[in-house]
């Protein structure tokens, strides 16, 4: 009965993608070479945006795609190529202090997940998901959280001002 | 899409015929493409005859030259990297495929109707940069290398004027579903007068100018091909590629061509439509059955008449330099189409 309740569609595709994703990330962080970790960054970040349609968040997914495939992983390759990406491996990649990056995932993780379940508890998803639309997004963000999108947005100009301050030599 | 066959097909006979008019929807453009304007228009714009003995006229060359490629020896260069180099077309095939997904065909004839298409399709268009980067690098090759981060800036440039572009049709529709563009189109009027429907390529000329210029950059199509200049990189990241992997990246380029026509005149030549007030129809659920056969013929139509301007662009002007390309996106076209849209929010409030 208790394998009836777990063996849904959704679940199922949920521990496929999950375990892509895990064994995308991990070899993010094992492999040898530069521009094979960032084409492995690829497949987690397709991963969390497949999880995203799962969870019927279509706008979110797209946007998952648009941004960090689309621009961010593609600077990111960009980048590495234009500057030290050698075919094959690489011995020198990892420095001495990877062995801190062990603790920081796991309070990253324990956050997070204090975060999930203090926030949604014993909460479920309707059986009927519905997807939500673009304009009860837009109606959200002009509306209520005006004020983080607007901190969000001055975020960003400091950004883009920043940039442009290191990149402008003369 | 079922519905004018009145017949119940189950849900896993939709989603294969689906597919494969998926498959259809890509390959048959692409093919007419190369054959009515690579082979032949070209050449006579160039006052020869072009492919004349495969075939009547040659219409039979494209088989012809796919047979040759599929022949010719899959080489990978020694010191590449080999499983990047393999996957790296079928990357950028790949995006092409996912693209045709949102385009609406009829009333019924869909592959998805999806609420936010357009920007499905400019998400997964700019995916076809990850395996033209990946092509470059991994063929260990400088000129590849070279002709992949010039694909990947130019691409990255000509994304913000084609997205800036769509808003214009996005606020003018109210909606981002590609079908429901198409309805407001047709069903829209101009000054009171619904004998042409409202096809957006009259009020947002502006954004189809910036669209067209911008998808001819994102198409490295001349005279946005420094990509594969072949004067200088010999042929760009393509360079190592041979037999079916570069007829891969050929189908790729022209089928992504003919997805991009597709899309344009959706958005703003009214799509599969005829103005709705010729046969007195009034949404889309009026809309006769007959329509799912003559929208797609419709549809293809359009798409060779915007498929027709790039390639006549194509075959008429030189390459531009690098450095005037990347001025042109960021100091005319971003801000001319932003113009656009401050100027279309204000005519969408007042009017």
């Amino acid at each position: 009965m208790f394998a009836a309740d777990l063996l849904v569609a959704q679940n199922i595709g949920f521990a496929v993608i999950a375990l892509v994703m895990i064994v995308g990330a991990l070899r993010v962080v094992t492999t040898s070479n530069v521009v094979h970790a960032a084409l492995w960054l690829v497949v987690v970040l397709s991963g969390a945006a497949a999880q995203y349609i799962l969870l019927a968040a279509e706008f979110v997914a797209i946007t998952q795609v648009l941004v960090y495939i689309g621009a961010v992983m593609v600077l990111f390759l960009f980048g590495t190529m234009l500057t030290r990406a050698r075919i094959g491996a690489e011995r020198d990649l990892n420095n001495n202090y990877w062995r801190l990056g062990i603790p920081v995932a796991g309070v990253l993780f324990a956050a997070m997940t204090i975060a999930v379940v203090s926030s949604f508890g014993d909460e479920q998803l309707p059986d009927e998901p519905r997807v939500i639309g673009v304009q009860e997004i837009s109606d959200q963000i002009v509306g209520p959280y005006l004020l983080p999108f607007w901190a969000l947005s001055f975020v960003l100009l400091g950004a883009i001002i920043g940039a442009i301050v290191l990149a402008r030599k003369d | 899409m079922m519905s004018m066959l009145a017949v119940e097909v189950p849900y896993w006979g939709q989603s294969l015929l689906r597919v494969l008019g998926g498959i259809v929807a890509v390959l048959l453009p692409a093919g007419t493409i190369v054959y009515v304007f690579l082979f032949k228009m070209m050449s006579f714009m160039q006052s020869r005859l072009g492919p004349m003995e495969a075939g009547p006229y040659g219409s039979l060359q494209l088989v012809a030259e796919v047979g040759k490629w599929l022949q010719k020896e899959d080489i990978v260069p020694e010191r590449a990297d080999a499983r990047i180099f393999k996957m790296a077309p079928i990357v950028v095939l790949l995006s092409t495929f996912l693209l045709i997904a949102v385009v609406p065909f009829g009333p019924d004839a869909w592959f998805t109707d999806f609420e936010v298409g357009i920007f499905y399709a400019l998400a997964v268009s700019s995916l076809s940069v990850l395996g033209i980067l990946m092509a470059g690098w991994s063929s260990a090759n400088k000129y590849s290398l070279l002709g992949g981060l010039r694909a990947a800036g130019q691409l990255i440039a000509y994304e913000l004027p084609m997205v800036l572009a769509v808003i214009g049709v996005i606020i003018q529709a109210g909606t981002m579903n590609l079908q429901q563009i198409v309805i407001a189109q047709n069903s829209g009027s101009m000054f009171g007068f619904s004998g042409l429907g409202n096809p957006y390529v009259i009020t947002q000329f502006v954004g189809f100018v910036v669209f067209m210029i911008a998808i001819q950059a994102e198409l490295t199509q001349a005279p946005f091909d420094m990509p594969i200049a072949e004067s200088e990189l010999v042929s760009g990241y393509m360079t190592e590629y041979s037999g079916f992997r570069f007829l891969i990246f050929f189908i790729g380029e022209f089928a992504t061509a003919g997805v991009f026509s597709l899309i344009a005149s959706v958005l703003f030549l009214g799509g599969w439509g005829v103005p709705f007030a010729w046969f007195g129809w009034t949404d889309v659920d009026s809309v006769a059955n007959w329509m799912n056969i003559v929208g797609p013929i419709i549809m293809i139509t359009k798409m060779m008449l915007v498929a027709f301007i790039i390639m006549w662009v194509r075959f008429s002007y030189p390459r531009f330099r690098e450095d005037q390309l990347q001025r042109f996106a960021w100091k005319v076209l971003i801000p001319v189409s932003l113009a656009n849209i401050a100027l279309t929010s204000i005519f969408k409030v007042v009017m």
